[in-house]
């Protein structure tokens, strides 16, 4: 089992993404955006940043990166691909996961540990019971998730909403998400589960040193999954 | 060479931040006449001449603009 994170100009959580994905015993390796293989990886993580310095919109040169065309191919084969914070905006911006990110209500960028629940979903990256409460630090300027009331539909009736922006008891209010996103929405994956995109940072919280083991789950999950294979 | 220029807007219905601070900042500004501020893009394009309308579509809509959230409208630049 082995992590593959793509590098983009800009990036600049992959290297907490590799540190997480060994901390807890897996092998990862990076990719440059510039490559065209991703043969020898069994998941791609697209880590956080500012890739392309959030030119034009977050995420819409880097989804043009040589590698991304990789990343589709290896996504529509069924492959896991998980996109944190920059990377879901890039997952998004690529047409892997439906909807857009939009700046931040209040304009104000967020840095802090942040209460999410886990929804009941298909998504292969999460196998936590629904309801359960994590704390996940969130780190961005444009997380206000939205997308048409046709896909948010959609979303819901297919168990595509992973994780949702909730008070510390796991209550989702109308001012849970301190970006305005829409539904409280935190984090969706595709219909068949395999890419999931998140605004929140799991890596962050895998080592107890570091304030917490709430995203181990989020590694370990899919390497379980895979493994069953 | 030509020109075009490029108006990126959100779509209606969609929730502008930026847009929404400044009318508020205007108002309590006194300019209690404005009731509501939008925030888009404007982009200079030049291309070589001869360059249809349809290709610089086709450029908004896969990279100068996101077609989930964002309108775009391309006006053709005569130079002076």
């Amino acid at each position: 089992m082995r992590f593959g994170v793509v590098i983009f100009p800009g990036s600049n959580c992959e290297q907490d993404v590799i540190h997480a994905a060994r901390y807890l015993g897996h092998e990862a390796e990076y990719i440059w955006h510039g490559d065209t293989d991703l043969a020898g990886f069994d998941a791609v993580v697209l880590p956080g940043g500012f890739s392309y310095g959030d030119y034009i919109r977050c995420g819409a040169v880097a989804r043009f990166s040589p590698v991304m065309a990789e990343v589709v191919r290896f996504a529509e084969a069924g492959g896991p691909v998980m996109g944190i914070c920059n990377g879901f905006q890039i997952l998004t911006e690529a047409h892997l996961l439906p909807g857009a990110l939009l700046r931040n209500v209040g304009l104000k960028f967020i840095c802090h540990s942040q209460p999410l629940r886990v929804e009941q979903s298909a998504c292969q990256w999460l196998d936590l019971p629904a309801g359960t409460v994590v704390d996940i630090p969130v780190n961005h300027n444009e997380g206000n998730y939205i997308c048409d009331a046709e896909t948010l539909q959609r979303l819901k009736g297919n168990g595509q909403i992973v994780l949702r922006y909730c008070e510390p008891d796991g209550s989702v209010l109308s001012g849970s998400a301190p970006n305005g996103a829409l539904d409280n929405i935190a984090g969706i994956c595709n219909e068949r589960g395999n890419v999931f995109g998140l605004m929140p940072h799991p890596e962050r919280v895998v080592d107890p040193l570091c304030s917490g083991t709430d995203g181990v789950s989020f590694f370990n999950t899919i390497v379980q999954r895979l493994a069953e294979v | 060479m030509a020109r075009f220029d490029i108006y990126v807007t959100y779509k209606k219905g969609i929730f502008d931040p930026p847009g929404a601070t400044a009318e508020r900042a205007l108002q309590n500004l006194g300019y209690e006449e404005v009731s509501s501020v939008k925030i888009g893009k404007f982009i200079q394009l030049e291309v070589v001449d001869g360059t249809s309308m349809d290709r610089v579509a086709e450029m908004c809509g896969k990279l100068l603009a996101n077609p989930v959230i964002e309108d775009y409208r391309i006006e053709p630049v005569e130079e002076a």
